[in-house]
């Protein structure tokens, strides 16, 4: 079976470093765009909730945030169990960038989780709380990932090795999407992803909708442009580098 | 069956020889939950309320000191390449050592937990429950704890990064354990979380050692 | 305006939620940059190394 060309294209560095480069100002603007249009529209446009008042303002952040934490870690699992079951490096670059951004993503979903608790539920935290806990774990794993990672003075080592303990802790993912329909908790159950018309007011449901879109496209800005310093790092000897480098091959 | 039984009992020859060593996880597991009642309040009622709590935060500190090196004396002398070449696969090496290290060091572990648990002023009655409920989630315990072992290998100093890879993924074992635990405690049933224990086990068991596995082979390269 | 930044008298809580994740965003932003010029330093950083090894010394031209 012949593979296409994109596809072996996909696993050049010099080929993704280049693409990633066109395609980022875009996204990035793209991601700004969406991001100040979801926020104002969030901010000063929806009306006042008839229960939470103005703090359910936070609805604009905080799910999308906390979604975007779970496909950061999906998208470092799954790279890193190509990576490892394929051996391609590019795969392996792929992992470590979102590895950081996944963490950084989770802290804030916890902490405006955790602002957002005190004014409506009357607390910070809630430790029977199955989301909460579960996305507590999501950081553990993120952070446990950086540490593996940090440890192995060889590269391919520290790939591999932290492949294995992205994909096994890929279990927590579906977890916590699960743990509110599975558990009665505090938090309340899917008003979003039911099938059938989500039992949110319109006037809402649409800068929900902008900033999931925002915070989506911003997530893979970061990704590719993060991307691009790996490759770089990553293929630092190789003669296409030292060319973008230096002008003049060496 | 008889390279598992060989590997078996060769483990347990090698931990009978070394005693001491096979020892020390189950004086810490006794020296940290006598620590508590000390640090805590000596009130009978209140000693109930957090033994359960306190005495399986213990099994799992202790667990992870017992076998947080499982692989690595195999690896520094050469034995464990050696285990890994042989046609015996390697996931069968894997639940063989990890058994092994279960029959020596938590199965006594779980022994004194009865004795412990009166010091807690905990009834008699909640014993059955407990001790099956740790005999469900020990397995599970061990087969993640080898995991953190088999990652780090390699790693000269590996034994403290260990515990951050390990205790959280142990998060839903601790609360479904004393979730059993307690209903025992409160003679309700408690049959719900020991299933999920049972779930866990047959999970872990069955998919841990490929990943135990291929950890070691990458750690051993 | 001043409306708008009170919220209601829950300023506190909508606004360190919005700073928060736009502080989140930036640092990564600030992140994937930096990493980016650090590996790019580094390569030119061995670059002129193997030019300056390369480059012939009078012993060698003897």
């Amino acid at each position: 079976m012949r593979l296409p060309r994109w596809f072996h294209l996909l696993g050049s560095p010099p080929f993704v470093y280049g693409l990633a480069g066109r395609l980022v100002p875009w996204l990035r603007a793209i991601a700004i765009v969406l991001l100040l249009v979801g926020a104002y529209w969030g901010l000063a446009v929806a009306p006042p909730d008839r229960v939470q008042g103005e703090v359910y303002r936070i609805l604009f952040l905080h799910p999308q945030v906390a979604y975007i934490s779970m496909m950061a870690y999906v998208v470092m699992a799954v790279s890193a169990g190509i990576g490892f079951i394929w051996r391609i490096k590019l795969a392996h670059a792929v992992a470590v960038t979102a590895a950081p951004i996944g963490t950084t993503f989770t802290a804030c979903a916890l902490a405006t989780g955790a602002i957002w608790g005190r004014p409506t539920w009357g607390t910070f935290w809630q430790w029977t709380d199955p989301r909460i806990m579960s996305e507590t774990l999501l950081l553990f794993l993120f952070l446990g990932y950086l540490a593996l990672r940090a440890a192995f003075d060889d590269r391919d080592k520290a790939d591999r090795v932290s492949a294995i303990l992205a994909v096994v802790g890929v279990v927590n993912v579906p977890i916590i999407h699960y743990s509110v329909i599975w558990w009665n908790s505090l938090h309340q159950g899917p008003s979003f992803m039911k099938l059938d018309k989500p039992s949110i007011a319109p006037e809402m449901l649409t800068p929900f909708l902008i900033m999931i879109a925002a915070f989506t496209v911003c997530f893979y800005w970061l990704l590719l442009n993060g991307l691009r310093g790996q490759i770089v790092e990553r293929e630092r000897d190789t003669r296409w580098v030292k060319q973008l480098v230096g002008g003049r091959e060496a | 069956m008889s390279a598992f039984g060989a590997i078996v009992r060769r483990d347990v020859r090698v931990a009978l020889r070394r005693l001491s060593e096979a020892a020390n996880p189950l004086l810490f597991f006794v020296i940290v939950a006598t620590l508590f009642p000390l640090a805590l309040s000596p009130n009978a009622d209140e000693l109930r309320e957090v033994g359960v709590g306190v005495l399986w935060v213990s099994t799992l500190l202790s667990s992870l000191l017992a076998l947080e090196g499982l692989f690595r004396a195999d690896a520094d002398d050469g034995s464990l390449e050696q285990l890994m070449l042989s046609p015996v696969p390697i996931s069968v090496t894997v639940v063989a050592k990890i058994a092994a290290h279960w029959l020596m060091t938590i199965l006594p572990l779980i022994a004194l937990v009865p004795v412990l648990a009166l010091s807690y002023s905990m009834p008699l009655a909640a014993l059955p429950t407990m001790i099956g409920a740790l005999l469900l989630a020990t397995p599970t315990l061990s087969v993640l704890t080898a995991l953190g072992a088999a990652l780090t290998v390699s790693l000269r100093r590996g034994g403290t990064i260990v515990g951050l890879l390990v205790l959280p993924l142990t998060a839903p074992l601790l609360i479904f354990g004393t979730r059993a635990t307690d209903f025992g405690l409160h003679d309700e049933p408690a049959a719900g979380p020991l299933y999920l224990l049972a779930a866990f086990a047959a999970f872990a068991l069955a998919l841990g050692p490929l990943a135990i596995g291929a950890a070691l082979r990458v750690g051993v390269e | 305006m001043m409306e708008f930044l009170r919220m209601g008298g829950e300023a506190a809580y909508v606004w360190s939620a919005y700073g928060i994740t736009l502080a989140v965003v930036l640092f990564n932003a600030w992140w994937a940059r930096w990493t980016h010029q650090q590996a790019l330093e580094r390569a030119r950083a061995s670059l002129s190394e193997t030019r300056t090894l390369k480059t012939p010394t009078v012993r060698q031209v003897e």
